[in-house]
């Protein structure tokens, strides 16, 4: 678990001050414990080898409150199933979800519920919206169906337009086909927020952004955080602007987590050499200082049947016969900084770990 | 907070336009597109008026005047094998090759529309077992299948209609699902999921307004193939029964004619043709109107 | 002085759309000497792309193109379509985005290079294949007599890029163009692909024009860096210049909001607005709405070019460098409260750092 910052002790109690707050401070907002999805081809009537995507493969992390866990990985490695599977658009085949300490799904926490309190805002931001609706009406669409009437919900749609910048006397009878893709993305945060949850998930949400617009996103998203008091799920390839948004950093490879804890920590001193690869593949801003030499080799693999033992070790530099036989565990390495490599674990038995 | 004016570019300056108001706009500008909507309009109007246009009485005929050529006196189109007006044979004929070429297309729409969305929406077993049963029909050519069924039924026009729409409804069941499956996977589709909202509103709401468009292109187009097929029904004696005036109906009987007066026997071919093409130009017109490039 | 391996002058290229006439580059300069890169950074509607493809003639017959443009001493403009099918794949080769543009799904991809090969060359089948086999060694492509008879589809994203590159070598051109190659690959085959191009610009001494919109590419392979925006060269210059000391105000917006030393908890420098509609260009200066050092002399008419230093011009009345310091600084944080339309004060400039002499 993460250590909590002074400057987050305020926030997160402010957070559980909140009158749809039900596990209280020390409770995360989203735990996930064994995520697994396979996708497959069920075996036809005269059986056939199985070809299975192992998409999410066994993954656990936790979202504080009021924080945001970035997630980044490359094509492959899940985490856009990870969303989905969340949000439950996906099914899991095997695994728990708790939000706030109650399972999704159960008795205590119907789908709906959980619906109404996570949301999502996806990449492309021209096929999240209905090319038939005008804005206004896309943004009341969620209150509606949860019994508002009409007139309260474009209220509550043009009272959000405001709020993310677009004003609604000029935008609210606009169709997407009509503003530009900025424009657009806020049109989608305003749609998640029409229902006033606590979680957002941002798949990809501003990759598709002309940088200069990316900017005005992201201050954007930030200023609502502290506004409404949400928590962030912040899906991206880009590290850099994962490292300004997040708290907490998610590095997922091939279905499973490579390593997970504070942002400094892992952006500044990765354990696990995908993160470090990573990191030195981002292309170098220094003109007098290129990249010399590619941090890795090959394409990042098919999630059908990957490499035994750990996923990573075909690719991996400082690899040792002990990793194609066995998967390594995510150990901690201190202040809730957990990598997923032999090398991280003292104990694990790796050669170079003797050689220090 | 966040007051960020992003309106310093792209501002939309004049009121913004629904779908269809833009549609209509693209289409006006379409000169073929038009063409042939005008020309379906006079026809429709023709049909529509006859008891106030034609000149004569479409039952009457005269033994003396049979087949007369074009321009002859008192019969501006000539006269067919039992001495009856062509030109007012060929207005009232409209009506009933109109009828039985659009009628079996609206209740065809209706019908494989709710089959084809139905099943796309819900996908997996339920779309693969309709979609297979829809498939057994298109093993049928669309003609032989028309005569068959016909054959089965009976002649006369209600049964023609029917069997139309039964050669029919396959077709645009499976345009309907194809495109419905597409929409279903866009991502708004998943959102307004993740609203919360139940399958019956999402396909009010989101599916409904994007797939009915294309569905409705498709339509138009199958119309010209209804009238030539709904002619042919009534050419084989399966349609419409004489004395009616129909266009298939009126080829058949002057069949014979061809060898006298050729020109006069070719009219309500003419007409067939005429009226199909229009409808396809029209269709066609209205696809590339529909397709908004952003 | 030789003259330069792709000499451009005043190219404009226009679109019929509708009823309207979209400039989509609007006097474009560019000089590109054999042997060196040449960046072309910008955003969605920038004409980047379009200034890239018109030097091939890739634009619909519909499309107008002015100016003059000059590859290998040849005026491209004026080729009749034999000598251009001779031009393209044998002075200039393109790399496209998606690699699937340039492969057709149906032939092995041994074999489409062994036909451009011998279509250039006149050698038989087997020198073709034989030169794919050396070309696909070349790019490093791993069990390359395996690869020669692959589908594309067998392939993955970097591998089939690195392919396509192999397709453009293949008949040896003096000049590479690339649009945007790498932007649809991860970052860990993005970082291959670039030291490749790098090693073969290098190795055969090709001119290479190479269009991004991501200024850490930009700055990878280029020797120097143009900068457009709404169909214009904003600025030009060589690359460590552009990157430490940028003029132009859209080239140091862009560099400051990438947010590399921004504190967290602090807030992006963004430009404000959007990029232009390039069927609706302002009269003077294209930048200008979102400008922050704004006067009425920028609206009136497009800026001309103000040399900084030879070599280095921007387009822009009040150029002025500004050093942007890219590496973690707590002195970044500012707020974007001052960037804002109407409540920017003429001479607000942006917070820059200015080094402790």
């Amino acid at each position: 678990m993460s250590m909590i910052r002074e400057s987050d002790r305020s926030r997160i109690a402010t957070l559980a001050a909140d009158p749809q707050d039900r596990g209280g401070p020390g409770t995360s907002l989203l735990s996930v414990r064994g995520l697994i999805k396979h996708f497959g081809r069920t075996a036809g009537l005269f059986s056939q080898r199985r070809s299975v995507v192992r998409a999410v493969d066994g993954i656990d992390f936790e979202v504080a409150k009021g924080e945001t866990l970035g997630i980044v990985g490359e094509s492959g490695c899940g985490k856009s199933t990870t969303a989905r599977l969340i949000m439950q658009i996906i099914v899991p085949d095997a695994g728990d979800i708790l939000f706030d300490g109650e399972e999704v799904g159960s008795h205590a926490l119907s789908l709906g519920e959980f619906r109404q309190q996570a949301q999502m805002v996806f990449q492309d931001s021209y096929s999240s919206l209905n090319p038939r609706l005008t804005v206004e009406d896309t943004i009341a669409f969620g209150p509606r169906v949860h019994g508002l009437s009409r007139r309260t919900a474009i209220a509550r749609a043009h009272d959000l337009l405001h709020r993310v910048g677009l004003e609604p006397s000029r935008f609210a009878g606009c169709y997407p086909h009509e503003i530009s893709g900025g424009q657009r993305q806020r049109v989608n945060i305003a749609r998640s927020l029409a229902l006033e949850p606590r979680l957002l998930i941002l798949d990809e949400a501003v990759s598709a952004l002309d940088k200069s617009v990316e900017a005005q996103v992201l201050n954007l998203l930030l200023d609502l955080k502290e506004e409404f008091g949400l928590t962030f799920i912040f899906i991206s390839h880009d590290l850099n602007v994962v490292r300004f948004m997040s708290d907490r950093v998610m590095v997922m490879y091939l279905g499973k987590v490579a390593e997970v804890g504070p942002a400094e920590s892992i952006l500044a001193l990765p354990r696990h050499p995908y993160t470090q690869a990573l990191l030195a593949s981002m292309p170098s801003m220094d003109p007098d200082n290129r990249t010399q030499e590619a941090p890795v080799s090959g394409d990042p693999p098919n999630p059908i049947n990957p490499p035994s033992g750990c996923r990573f070790h075909p690719r991996c530099k400082v690899v040792a016969t002990l990793c194609a036989h066995s998967e390594p565990a995510p150990h901690d390495v201190g202040a809730g900084h957990l990598a997923a490599c032999h090398l991280a674990n003292p104990e694990s038995g790796h050669p170079r770990l003797a050689a220090a | 907070m966040a007051a960020i004016a992003d309106a310093l570019t792209r501002v939309p300056v004049k009121a913004s336009r629904g779908y269809w108001t833009g549609v209509v706009a693209r289409l006006a500008r379409d000169p073929t597109a038009m063409v042939a909507l005008t020309i379906i309009l006079v026809i429709v109007a023709a049909a529509i008026l006859a008891p106030l246009i034609a000149p004569a009485d479409p039952y009457k005929g005269s033994m003396i005047r049979r087949l007369r050529p074009i321009g002859f006196p008192g019969y501006p189109l000539g006269s067919d094998e039992l001495g009856r007006d062509m030109l007012t044979r060929l207005i009232y004929g409209g009506r009933l090759s109109l009828f039985i070429g659009v009628a079996p297309v609206i209740c065809a729409f209706v019908i494989g529309s709710s089959v084809g969305i139905f099943a796309g929406y819900l996908g997996g077993r339920i779309n693969t077992l309709l979609m297979r049963i829809i498939d057994v029909f298109f093993a049928f050519p669309s003609v032989l299948l028309a005569i068959a069924l016909s054959g089965a039924l009976g002649a006369g026009i209600f049964n023609s209609i029917v069997s139309l729409t039964i050669v029919f409804v396959p077709q645009i069941a499976r345009v309907a699902e194809s495109v419905t499956t597409q929409i279903r996977s866009r991502d708004y589709v998943e959102a307004a999921r993740i609203s919360g909202a139940g399958p019956v509103t999402i396909v009010r709401v989101h599916v409904l307004g994007n797939v009915l468009g294309p569905i409705f292109v498709y339509a138009t187009g199958l119309i010209s193939v209804s009238m030539i097929l709904a002619s042919g029904l009534s050419f084989l004696g399966l349609g419409v029964k004489p004395p009616d005036p129909e266009w298939g109906l009126m080829l058949n009987t002057l069949r014979t004619a061809i060898y006298t007066q050729p020109l006069v026997a070719a009219l309500p071919g003419v007409m067939i043709f005429l009226t199909s093409i229009s409808f396809n130009l029209f269709s066609d017109g209205l696809r590339s109107a529909m397709e908004v490039k952003q | 002085m030789s003259a330069p391996m792709v000499d451009v002058q005043r190219l404009t290229v226009d679109f019929a759309v509708g009823a309207k006439t979209i400039r989509a580059a609007a006097g474009v300069d560019i000089e590109v000497e054999k042997g060196e890169t040449l960046a072309l950074l910008g955003e969605s509607g920038s004409g980047k792309s379009v200034t890239l493809r018109a030097l091939m003639r890739l634009h619909p017959k519909s499309a107008r193109i002015g100016g003059a443009i000059r590859i290998d001493g040849r005026d491209v403009l004026k080729m009749t379509a034999a000598e251009l099918s001779r031009y393209r794949g044998g002075i200039v080769s393109m790399v496209f985005q998606d690699p699937g543009l340039a492969f057709d799904p149906v032939y092995r991809v041994g074999d489409q290079i062994a036909e451009a090969v011998v279509r250039h060359t006149g050698v038989s089948f087997r020198a073709a294949r034989a030169r794919a086999l050396e070309l696909f060694e070349r790019v490093r492509i791993p069990s390359p007599e395996r690869r020669l008879d692959n589908y594309p589809h067998e392939m993955s994203g970097g591998m089939r890029q690195r392919a396509m590159i192999a397709l453009a070598l293949a008949c040896r051109p003096k000049v590479l163009l690339a649009d945007e190659p790498t932007t649809a690959l991860d970052a860990t085959v993005q970082i291959q692909v670039l030291l490749l191009l790098r090693e073969l610009q290098r190795e055969l001494g090709l001119a290479v024009i190479f269009v991004t919109h991501d200024i850490g590419v930009a700055v990878e392979v280029a020797d120097r860096i143009a900068v457009m925006y709404g169909g214009r060269i904003v600025e030009l210059g060589p690359c460590a210049k552009i990157i430490r000391a940028p003029a132009h105000p859209y080239t140091q917006g862009l560099l400051m909001s990438r947010g590399d030393g921004t504190a967290k908890g602090g807030r992006l420098v963004a430009i404000p607005g959007s990029p232009p509609d390039l069927a609706n260009l302002p009269p003077g200066c294209a930048f200008a709405p979102r400008c922050s050092r704004v006067i009425e002399e920028c609206r009136k008419k497009v800026p001309a070019a103000v040399i900084i230093e030879p070599g280095h011009v921007a387009c822009c009345v009040r150029a002025q460098p500004a050093e942007v310091f890219l590496q973690r600084s707590e002195t970044f944080s500012c707020r974007t409260a001052g960037l804002i339309g109407a409540d920017v004060r003429p001479d607000w400039r942006p917070h820059t750092t200015r080094r402790p002499s």
